[in-house]
């Protein structure tokens, strides 16, 4: 634990402040979502806590501002700011969970097209290639309009999505590790596989993929957002972020602005906070040419 | 050269090949689009021959290869909700989302190229550190949500553009552009901004980045060494070693605004062939997709192409293999 | 060529120090260095890598980007002071009165520029010719390198020619604006051992010829011994010896030049195991105190590690900064 401290990374990280403002950012969600449902009073899903005479309540600092909503309500009386909370934690979660599950697919994809090469390596590879020729957005939102909505939905066409860059990655690791003498001395020698990949591979491509998995989770919030505002992603019961902008979107026109700008900021900072840290932990982990 | 060409023309065949299989496959699955034609009170018999007239009784791979023989043809069968040729629909707002998609390249373009220079140039100064943060929140923001706050300011609250639709156009070579109208401009500027935000910051972010990196390169110092001054060495020597990264990806950027463009489209009610995607979507219009679909993965198939083209043309250590 | 009138000196270089200001400590890679160079000698700098010598030759060109800085000293060009000169001076002087040849000729030039608009550049800036008569120029400076069809081969880029050709078409670039100065960094080093004879050779023909001066960096004595008229040994950031070629490597006086030649293999004793000067480089950044060498060397008493040693003038040409300097005869 010392060692961490005491250690270049930290160094740096102090004189970051981009990455302490990062990682305020991220451990500000990361509490919110954890905490949210104590901190707020209302449950903004509970219907029976609604008042619709509280609704498009402005913010606490605009004329008809209430203190009890200080971001404003929407049309139904929510609090914008429960809202957020509870919505932030649909959004990270799903972010959180398909970054995993495209990891854990695609570091599996990218060993075996490694180790075994020959026609699996090609296409798995050439899936790959394919789908990266497209925007990741285009992928999904087919996907979604092909299998319907729903947060389970929403994490298959993320996942869909999301393997390939794991899959590139570790393959290339694992096809230089293959390469080299040593490992292949001891693959002679009668070392099975997975040591191979436990000890030589996966160390190596430690550094890039968490720097990877950790900017991606900032990508999937904002391509759930993407497909939420457009309907065919999170259902109406679970909004997250994304839909929580979608339904103010309606009457902006009548200038009820905070019922869609407040979560848009939320949304904003927390992927702002994610690639905040995310570039100085790219930064940092990249063997560096001194 | 002939060689390469064909290599690529099969490739390229090979893709879209592919898509296709995907494509139809993904569409077979999902509902029945029987339901789309006949009208609700059909009775079995005549959903029966509803299918039998759609085709939908025959086996998947009978369907497929009509699928594909149509599809060659240029015939994808006529929108369920509009009675037209799907194809139809989709070239004729074809027009309108092109122009979003370069008005944007090209702000994008204008403002990350000469930013991302400087940036990269004089990575610590105050001004570059300023830059670079508005790069990062730049990919930071929802897009849809950069266009509403956009239209709040700018149509709703100060009234200075419109919130929404293309403006008028005039006609060039048998196409309606907007371009060619000031109304056309009034219009498109918002959505354009807004269209063009992620993929100017990360054009700004790739250019600094391969100016940083090419700063580090030996014959740069080589070049001063011959008495050449910083900001010749920067420009003359640097800068096209730094833009070859940019290249790359300026085809994915290409890319990801015809995508995000059904996002803003939808947006800012502009009548471009993504709100038309989008909208069919909703209403289960199968033949729009897949008309959306493949001529979208045309688009992209042809622009890697080119890509690869340009980047022999620039490199001279790249020859086309 | 030597010249038997008292050579002028071309080059004074007083007490150099230039420091690099990293995270784990500033790095005092030149500290206190001083030589001299005449008219048409050729001096060799010598150390272990990473010990300092190419930032030498950077500092006199004023190339030390950050985090290194010139903390102190003299660069003495013809009398004037290159560390307080100004960037618009030194770009003057840069390729046209010393010019410099770098260590790794495959990323010296810019792969995207043809290797005749890389010539054409140094006569651009530092000449008044014309374009027909700056071709011409180069078209000779490249045949004069040994490279043939010259006309042709200015419109080739780098890739197209090999390594050690990239290197000649170099060596064109550093001796176009006709330097009385060209630091020679590593040369050789990153070619292979049967091309970097014909190199050497011909940078000793063309200084000859033009009647240059040359800084020839090198951790490889043996190229050193054949190249230069005196020699320069650099052991962490500061001079050890100095003095004529001859009597250096016959007779050194400090035990670390005598570690470096006698690491030199022998191919006609070959019963012998190959020498090595036991140890390693100590930590830049934590330099012991008293002789940087200490350590290291099979001479070491108390006093060599309390107090640093100064140069001194031992015998004939060779100074050295050691307490108990090698005579003539000794082996270490």
């Amino acid at each position: 634990m010392t060692a961490f401290f005491q250690s270049e990374f930290f160094y740096n990280y102090r004189r970051s402040s981009s990455a302490m403002i990062g990682s305020a950012l991220m451990a500000f969600f990361a509490l919110a979502v954890l905490l949210g449902p104590f901190i707020v009073a209302q449950d903004p899903y509970d219907i029976a806590a609604l008042n619709l005479m509280d609704s498009y309540k402005p913010p606490v600092w605009l004329e008809g501002g209430d203190p009890q909503f200080w971001l404003g309500t929407d049309g139904q009386g929510r609090d914008v700011w429960a809202s957020i909370l509870y919505g932030a934690r649909i959004s990270l979660f799903i972010g959180l969970v398909a970054m995993v599950a495209s990891c854990v697919i695609g570091t599996l994809l990218g060993l075996i097209a490694g180790f075994y090469g020959g026609i699996v390596d090609s296409v798995i590879m050439r899936i790959a290639d394919i789908q990266l020729s497209f925007p990741s957005i285009l992928i999904a939102l087919f996907l979604m309009s092909a299998v319907g909505t729903g947060i389970d939905k929403v994490l298959i066409a993320l996942t869909a999505v999301g393997w390939v860059v794991y899959a590139r990655t570790v393959r290339g690791s694992t096809l230089s590790e293959i390469e080299k003498e040593y490992v292949q001395a001891a693959k002679v020698a009668g070392l099975p596989n997975h040591k191979i990949i436990r000890k030589h591979v996966l160390p190596n491509v430690l550094t890039p993929l968490i720097v990877i998995a950790t900017i991606q989770v900032g990508t999937f919030v904002l391509i759930e957002a993407s497909l939420s505002f457009l309907g065919v992603g999170v259902p109406i019961t679970q909004p997250s972020l994304g839909l929580l902008i979608k339904n103010g979107f309606d009457v902006l026109f009548s200038g009820l602005w905070w019922t869609s700008v407040f979560p848009g900021v939320a949304i904003m900072m927390l992927v702002f906070g994610i690639n905040l840290f995310g570039d100085f932990l790219r930064d940092e982990l990249n063997p560096r040419l001194k | 050269m002939f060689g390469y060409l064909l290599k690529r023309l099969i490739q390229m065949t090979l893709v879209l090949w592919t898509v296709s299989v995907i494509v139809f496959l993904m569409m077979s699955f999902t509902g029945d689009p029987v339901f789309m034609v006949v009208p609700i009170d059909a009775t079995d018999a005549e959903i029966a021959q509803a299918r039998r007239i759609l085709g939908l009784d025959q086996s998947l791979l009978v369907q497929y290869g009509r699928f594909i023989t149509s599809l060659v043809q240029g015939d994808f069968g006529n929108s369920y909700v509009f009675r037209q040729p799907a194809m139809t629909l989709i070239l004729e707002r074809l027009p309108a989302t092109v122009e979003m998609v370069l008005v944007a390249m090209a702000l994008a373009l204008a403002v990350a190229i000469p930013l991302g220079v400087y940036a990269g140039a004089n990575p610590n100064s105050r001004i570059s550190r300023t830059i670079m943060a508005g790069s990062l929140l730049g990919i930071s923001l929802p897009g849809f949500w950069v266009g509403m706050v956009l239209i709040f300011l700018f149509a709703v609250h100060w009234g200075i553009f419109p919130s929404s639709g293309r403006g008028d156009t005039a006609e060039l070579f048998g196409l309606r552009i907007s371009l060619l109208t000031a109304d056309g401009w009034h219009h498109i500027i918002l959505p354009a901004v807004t269209l063009s935000l992620a993929t100017m910051a990360i054009l700004l972010r790739m250019t600094r980045a391969g100016m940083m990196e090419v700063g580090r390169q030996d014959f740069m110092k080589f070049a001063r060494a011959k008495g050449a001054t910083r900001r010749d060495v920067l420009y003359k020597h640097g800068l096209k070693n730094a833009l070859i990264p940019v290249i790359t990806i300026f085809g994915l950027q290409l890319g990801d605004l015809i995508a995000f463009a059904t996002i803003t489209e939808t947006i800012f009610s502009w009548p471009g062939m993504g709100k038309l995607l989008i909208d069919s979507i909703y209403r289960a219009d199968r033949p729009v997709i897949v008309v959306y679909l493949m001529l979208v993965a045309l688009i992209f198939v042809i622009i890697n192409f080119l890509v690869d083209i340009v980047y022999t043309l620039i490199d001279p250590r790249i020859t086309l293999k | 060529m030597m010249r038997d009138t008292v050579k002028q000196k071309l080059l004074e270089v007083r007490n150099l120090r230039t420091h690099f200001h990293t995270f784990a400590g500033t790095v005092k890679a030149v500290n206190g260095v001083s030589f001299d160079i005449a008219a048409g000698e050729v001096m060799g700098l010598v150390g272990e890598s990473g010990g300092g010598k190419s930032v030498v030759g950077f500092s006199i060109l004023g190339l030390i980007d950050s985090p290194g800085k010139i903390e102190g000293g003299e660069i003495l060009l013809d009398g004037e002071d290159l560390v307080r000169a100004g960037e618009a001076r030194l770009r003057e002087i840069r390729g046209r009165d010393i010019s410099m040849v770098f260590q790794d000729p495959m990323t010296s030039l810019n792969p995207l520029h043809s290797v005749g608009r890389q010539m054409d550049e140094v006569l651009r800036l530092h000449s008044d010719l014309d374009a027909k008569a700056r071709h011409m120029a180069c078209v000779e400076m490249l045949e004069s390198v040994g490279i043939s069809r010259a006309a042709e081969r200015l419109k080739a880029y780098p890739h197209q020619f090999s390594g050690g050709m990239r290197q000649r078409v170099v060596i064109a670039i550093a001796l176009l604006a006709r330097p009385r100065l060209i630091i020679a960094d590593e040369p050789t080093t990153a070619l292979d051992v049967t091309i970097q004879s014909q190199i050497l050779k011909l940078m000793r023909r063309q200084i000859a010829e033009k009647g240059a001066s040359m800084i020839l960096v090198t951790h490889d004595l043996a190229v050193v011994s054949e190249m230069a008229d005196h020699i320069t040994v650099l052991y962490c950031g500061n001079v050890v010896e100095r003095g004529r070629t001859r009597e250096l490597i016959e007779a050194p006086a400090h035990p670390y030049t005598r570690g470096l030649i006698d690491s030199i293999p022998d191919l006609s004793n070959r019963h012998e195991r190959l020498k090595q000067i036991p140890g390693t480089v100590p930590d830049i950044r934590n330099l012991p105190r008293g002789c940087n060498f200490r350590d290291r060397c099979p001479r070491a008493e108390a006093i060599c590690a309390e107090i640093e040693p100064d140069l001194v003038p031992q015998r004939g040409s060779l100074s050295a900064a050691c307490h108990f300097p090698l005579s003539p005869g000794d082996t270490a």
